[in-house]
């Protein structure tokens, strides 16, 4: 089967939607559901502004297929309400042009939730994934730790 | 988003996986096992790969295994590379695949992904190859067990059909006095240069190297000289570096001169690391 329709459980609706086999979850959440705060970037895995979160875990959904994704629970930056990041970055000022902005947010929402006493060294092992090309890296690492660290 | 049409099948046991593979096959559609199937996409999207069907082995049992199974610790390749970073159950594997892509990308790369790779890099055999490990592959003909030394040359040996089901590796191995460094062309992001995995074991240094050659290895006769008696260290690198495979990567991350020059400093660094510690 070349398309299959397929229940994607995004922020905790489920969509059916019909898609290529080799359509990404990227293509999928952006067109099909028009979820657009997922960014697309390099779609190569190297940038990480198509970041959302599956079962918990970041993923830049433009290296996962749509349906590898199904019957997995799928977080984009529209899933996340008044979290403690989404504030943090606001008051620390934690973007500039604002493109990689939802890709380092779930990315920290997943950290916080997988390690919530992350040390320095792991906030530097996840946050490597992403790049923001305004060089904002110095903001979003107070952003984190603030959250982190309870500030 | 791929520029080509494929079947997409999701197996639960083995004998399904097989089974497709050899119907799909017949039917010419060039089959294709995936795993975190990162290199479909990222091959795919600029036509260096290319295929009709995709099996993904991710759902099959025996492939997502992580146990400590008597002596053996047993390792799925499905696994992703942060499964095995977060559970740590061997430690210079752990260390070697923690530097490979980035984070967000190990959530999805997978042991034998890695392992079976077009990229030719492969870091995540290292370890297994510096372990003497045995590799499970199943075939139409049923299960076959190989010491990984005798069928990774260069690549994994797979004949069409066949697939990586799990790695084995003796429990002495595990908590075995090691290094780990891995070398880039700046900083800590980009692809390597130079990664090398040592580990001491029976009071021998064994050394396993990607990057260095378009494939991974581990060279029984550089081990021979790193490991002579009464002999400075320098002399023994010196002899290490005169045996190595070739060719000699001679490219964008680094010349084939620099590549060298950064090797006799990651073996003096092992050296330095591992002499002074009892190993095995």
């Amino acid at each position: 089967m070349k398309s299959h329709t397929i229940k994607l459980n995004v922020n905790e609706e489920v969509h059916h939607v019909t898609v290529r086999s080799a359509d990404t979850l990227l293509f999928a959440i952006r067109a099909k559901l028009g979820l657009t705060g997922s960014k697309p970037g390099c779609l190569n895995g190297d940038c990480g502004a198509c970041t959302v979160n599956v079962n918990g875990w970041p993923m830049k959904s433009c290296l996962m297929l749509a349906v590898e994704a199904a019957g997995k629970k799928i977080t984009t930056v529209e899933g996340l309400v008044d979290t403690p990041i989404q504030k943090a970055f606001v008051e620390n000022f934690a973007f500039q042009c604002g493109y990689c902005t939802p890709g380092f947010i779930m990315n920290c929402h997943s950290l916080i939730q997988q390690h919530p006493e992350a040390d320095d060294s792991t906030i530097k092992e996840w946050l490597e994934s992403n790049i923001c090309r305004c060089t904002g890296y110095a903001e979003i690492e107070k952003a984190i730790k603030s959250v982190l660290r309870k500030e | 988003m791929l520029p080509f049409d494929f079947d997409y099948y999701k197996p639960s046991t083995l004998k399904e996986a097989l089974d497709l593979y050899q119907y799909l096959n017949e039917q010419g559609s060039q089959p294709m096992f995936i795993s975190g199937g990162t290199e479909l996409i990222t091959l795919g999207r600029i036509d260096l790969v290319y295929t009709e069907a995709v099996i993904d082995l991710k759902e099959i049992a025996e492939c997502k295994v992580m146990e400590l199974d008597g002596e053996y610790l047993v390792l799925g390749s499905t696994l992703t590379l942060t499964e095995i970073e977060e559970a740590n159950p061997f430690p210079l594997l752990s260390q070697t695949v923690s530097e490979i892509a980035d984070h967000s990308a190990r959530v999805k790369i997978t042991l034998g992904g890695n392992i079976c790779a077009q990229i030719f890099y492969r870091e995540a055999v290292l370890p297994f190859l510096l372990a003497d490990s045995q590799v499970v592959i199943v075939n139409p003909e049923g299960v076959k067990v190989s010491a990984i030394n005798n069928i990774f040359n260069e690549q994994l040996q797979l004949n069409r059909g066949e697939f990586l089901v799990q790695v084995a590796t003796e429990r002495r191995y595990l908590d075995a006095p090691f290094v780990s460094i891995k070398r880039r062309q700046q900083w800590n992001t980009g692809y390597p240069l130079i990664t090398i995995a040592a580990l001491k074991i029976d009071n021998f240094i064994r050394v396993a190297v990607s990057g260095l050659c378009p494939f991974p290895f581990r060279s029984e006769k550089m081990e021979a000289s790193l490991n002579r008696q009464g002999v400075a260290a320098e002399e023994r690198v010196q002899g290490a570096l005169s045996d190595l495979p070739g060719p000699i990567l001679n490219d964008v991350e680094g010349s084939s001169e620099y590549r060298i020059f950064v090797l006799k400093n990651l073996l003096h660094d092992i050296l330095k690391e591992l002499e002074g510690v009892r190993g095995g």
